[in-house]
């Protein structure tokens, strides 16, 4: 268990040195020069080269690449942002914890509601209530999410004046916005584990608990919910992704100063510093995310822990 | 050649006969036709002048006969503006989801099919997309490369070609691993020619319906860009455009909110219920 556990860890090395090497690259097919961005195209030639070569811009791309790793790995610097002329890191470090209260309040909220209705759905299927939740959670599932913050704060905020529309001073400002991210996401949650619970049910071996008498409750809870658990964690942990992405644009709809609002902003400036360290650092988060999430399973899963024992990721 | 083309046929009408069964999923399927249809006849419906003219005496107009569906701040018509930006928001689900099939089939079949060194590259190489959540990768693409419906479309196929490729790969797995497949390879098939004529028809259930939920997934995508301003731009019509412009107007105009939003829903639902649909029409466990 442990050499799994040092295995995948080792693994996310060369992952994550490849998603910075992927998102610099992309961002560097951008056109034009930092010099230009900042002084603007009728700028003095010499003022932009000088600038251009304060930022380093005037180095090969690998270079600049290595260059950009070594000061993000030794120095944990990540440049200087070509709007503020200050270093990108004090813009995230405000800003992310907006971001990741946000997106852990709906993950809680969207697991609890999502799993729940779901496993009652599966256990009383064909119900009335069983048939709701599939009707609702397939509305749901189409509802984009921004919309759903806009209409929430039309009927919350301007009919009901309960909750603030704007801003993040306050819990209550994040009642809207964690609504808004999980009543989508907690629709799919809710129709993977209905269909992960009715399948297990069908099982073989729940047969057999039935046979031997067990309690409905017993093999509920016990037998049958352990087992579809399984792809249910699963998906709530690359699901944090999906949070994060629904985050970033809850954020625009509630004007909360998170990692949205500071990526959308940098990229309307052309702040490509800004929107790297951005990208690089949540992309970070999201697979520290991920691996926490595959090592659980393996926990969870005794069976993934047998296949990991004799050596190696094999094929799925 | 003509027996395999008469059964065929016939496979197709068998699953004909489960999908209408399903009245759910029949909804589904009207519903799409009527939005295709309108992204298709639009100029039949209302001429395009309609969504660009700016009547100045009939701004932020709210519902009735003359604008069914009221106007914006400009006095455009949002009727004509939601018909002529269903072709966008269609086009953009429609065009993202086939290319990132294209991609991720080609992908996903030969890291299945060949397994070893190709398998290991490429689905290394999808590791390291996985790990960039949808929405920063399409934000870093649109941002390093400007802009626009084209690049809005690049970011959005990138974005959702790593989930493609691994669901391709397990499909085709399953597939490969048949004996005809064995039995093709005996008698000397070609590589190509084994996986387009017997691997992919065969993993094509799982593949249409996870394209028509992935449909589904870009619309939304699609509209949550723009309305973050990253997408499609303005003055073209599109869903996403017109929420994020009508978010300036939620105290005076909640209508201009209220009309895209529904098409919005209305067509990811419907492209979910036949996803569903067909789910069940193409899994023979629930053959009665």
């Amino acid at each position: 268990m442990t050499k799994f556990v040092v295995k995948r860890i080792l693994y996310m090395i060369p992952v994550l040195f490849g998603v910075a090497f992927l998102v610099f690259a992309i961002l560097s097919l951008t056109p034009g020069d930092p010099g230009t961005i900042i002084l603007g195209v009728t700028a003095k030639p010499e003022n932009i080269a000088a600038l251009n070569h304060e930022f380093g811009f005037d180095q090969p791309f690998l270079i600049r690449f290595f260059t950009y790793m070594k000061n993000l790995v030794l120095h944990q610097d990540m440049g200087i942002s070509y709007q503020y002329r200050r270093n990108v890191w004090t813009f995230i470090a405000e800003a992310f914890p907006y971001t990741l209260l946000l997106a852990v309040l709906s993950m809680i909220v969207q697991s609890i509601l999502g799993v729940s209705l779901g496993i009652f759905s599966a256990v009383r299927q064909y119900s009335t209530l069983d048939r709701i939740c599939v009707v609702v959670a397939l509305v749901f599932a189409s509802i984009p999410g921004f919309w759903l913050g806009l209409m929430l704060i039309m009927f919350f905020s301007i009919r009901l004046k309960l909750l603030p529309v704007f801003g993040a001073e306050s819990l209550a400002h994040f009642v809207l916005p964690t609504l808004t991210v999980s009543l989508t996401s907690a629709a799919g949650t809710l129709r993977l584990t209905r269909s992960a619970m009715l399948e297990t049910i069908r099982q073989e071996y729940i047969r057999t608990a039935q046979a031997k008498g067990a309690s409905e409750r017993v093999i509920i809870w016990k037998h049958a919910l352990r087992n579809a658990m399984i792809p249910v964690v699963t998906s709530l942990g690359t699901g944090f992704g999906a949070s994060l992405g629904g985050a970033i644009i809850a954020e625009t709809v509630f004007s909360i100063p998170g990692m949205g609002r500071l990526m959308v902003n940098a990229i309307n400036q052309k702040d490509i510093p800004m929107v790297m360290g951005a990208t690089l650092f949540l992309a970070f988060i999201f697979s520290m995310i991920v691996l926490l999430v595959d090592i659980l399973y393996a926990f969870i899963d005794p069976r993934i822990k047998e296949k990991y024992k004799n050596g190696g990721r094999h094929r799925e | 050649m003509n027996k395999s083309s008469s059964r065929r046929r016939a496979q197709i009408g068998e699953f004909w006969r489960r999908f209408r069964k399903n009245k759910v999923a029949m909804l589904g399927l009207v519903i799409l036709i009527v939005i295709v249809g309108m992204a298709v006849f639009a100029d039949l419906i209302v001429p395009y002048s309609k969504c660009v003219e700016q009547l100045g005496a009939d701004k932020l107009q709210g519902p009735s006969l003359r604008h069914w569906f009221g106007t914006d701040e400009l006095g455009r018509d949002l009727f004509a503006r939601i018909v002529h930006g269903s072709r966008n928001s269609l086009m953009v689900g429609v065009t993202t989801s086939l290319l990132a099939l294209l991609v991720g089939a080609t992908l996903g079949a030969s890291a299945a099919y060949f397994g070893g060194m190709v398998d290991n590259i490429i689905m290394r190489l999808i590791d390291i997309f996985t790990c960039i959540p949808p929405i920063l990768l399409s934000l870093a693409v649109v941002a390093a490369l400007g802009k626009t419906l084209r690049n809005l479309i690049i970011a959005m196929t990138i974005s959702c070609i790593p989930g493609t490729v691994r669901l391709i790969r397990s499909v085709v797995i399953t597939v490969a691993e048949q004996d005809y497949v064995e039995a093709a390879r005996s008698y000397g098939t070609s590589n190509a020619r084994i996986i387009f004529r017997y691997v992919l028809p065969n993993a094509m259930g799982p593949i249409i319906v996870n394209t028509t939920m992935m449909i589904s997934d870009m619309i939304l995508s699609a509209a949550g860009l723009s309305f973050i301003g990253m997408g499609i731009q303005p003055p073209r019509p599109e869903w996403g455009a017109l929420l994020s412009n009508a978010q300036s107007y939620l105290f005076t105009a909640p209508y201009m909110l209220f009309f895209p939003g529904i098409f919005i829903i209305l067509t990811s639902m419907a492209f979910n219920l036949v996803g569903d649909g067909l789910t069940d029409a193409l899994d023979p466990k629930l053959k009665d």
